[in-house]
């Protein structure tokens, strides 16, 4: 595994995980999004070490605004990172993107992309508007999830730790469902984004790397 | 597995035994309990409040699990302290949920 940085112009450059030997087929990875990407990101970079021990390059940038990101997250957008990723696709020389849940509302256009169990953006902000309520309700202020809603599009709102800029909400909250090319029940076990604390399974990491490599054509 | 079912069988159907099978496996893909740790639990199981892992993210994510795999609607007054506190106030609150969808069938548009 190699780190170090991927240039994002005109922006800084963010950091991103790589298992790069030059070889010929080179898989840009897009984590998944806000809390999911931590639940994730030990399941992700292994299935990445399976991908490398199969022969494929792969590189896991930061999304701009996350992560070791020096940028701010308010004024990022799906936009921005899709911007983002379109640049690292070409830097990195990517002949595929592989999109991890909520990865697939940024996947670049310009490479052929395979979605893992994808999700809609309005679903994360459910998720995430309803632990605020919860949170919110618990330090003894009453507040709803279409306040919530109507604020976040207006202004921007902090959830589940991230303080999302207006474009980002709006964006969010109108992005649809993409194709899902790898379903979770091919992994043969419960999705791990699901799991209250970050954990781990080795064996859906292989199988993950097992039909991204079938399915890279 | 002694039962504890809020309505009687006869009247629900299988509504009630569904209902908890997809609880008790939500509650281990969400907590990442084992088949016996899971069945142990019983209707005086503590959940919101007990288990530490059970923050408010992890509720949320709880939440629209069963949302999915139920078929339901669960509106933001309707989670509370009864409703979360065990496991056995949960599941009696899914099957009246549930309950209601098969009274009031959504019409097809």
């Amino acid at each position: 595994m190699q780190a170090g940085m991927c240039p994002n112009p005109p922006h800084a450059d963010e950091y991103a995980v790589r298992f790069d030997h030059r070889r010929g087929a080179r898989v840009l990875v897009i984590p998944a999004l806000f809390d999911e990407a931590n639940k994730l990101r030990h399941f992700t970079v292994e299935m990445m070490r399976k991908l490398d021990a199969a022969g494929v390059d792969s590189m896991l940038p930061d999304l701009p605004g996350t992560n070791e990101s020096l940028a701010p997250l308010t004024e990022q957008s799906l936009d921005s990172w899709r911007a983002a990723m379109t640049s690292a696709a070409q830097v990195f020389g990517a002949t595929h993107c592989l999109t991890v849940r909520g990865g697939a509302l940024c996947a670049p256009h310009s490479v052929p992309v395979l979605h893992y169990a994808p999700m809609a953006g309005a679903g994360l902000l459910r998720g995430m508007i309803r632990a605020r309520v919860l949170a919110d309700r618990e330090a003894g202020h009453e507040t709803s999830s279409e306040v919530l809603k109507a604020e976040g599009a207006q202004s921007g709102l902090q959830l589940a730790g991230y303080q999302l800029g207006a474009d980002m909400f709006r964006q969010l909250s109108a992005s649809t469902v993409t194709k899902s090319d790898i379903a979770q029940n091919e992994l043969g076990g419960p999705g791990l984004w699901l799991r209250a604390e970050p954990d781990h399974d080795p064996a859906q990491a292989e199988k993950l790397a097992q039909l991204v490599v079938e399915r890279l054509s | 597995m002694a039962s504890n079912l809020p309505v009687p069988a006869e009247e629900a159907g299988d509504l009630p035994v569904e209902t908890e099978l997809a609880l008790r496996q939500v509650l281990q893909d969400v907590l990442g309990l084992s088949e016996d740790r899971v069945s142990e639990l019983d209707e005086d199981s503590g959940l919101f409040g007990d288990l530490p892992e059970l923050d408010s993210m992890a509720v949320a994510g709880l939440l629209t699990e069963l949302e999915d795999r139920l078929d339901i609607l669960i509106e933001d007054d309707e989670v509370d302290g009864d409703m979360l506190g065990t496991f056995g106030g949960l599941l009696e609150f899914l099957v009246s949920k549930r309950s209601e969808n098969v009274a009031q069938p959504e019409q097809d548009a």
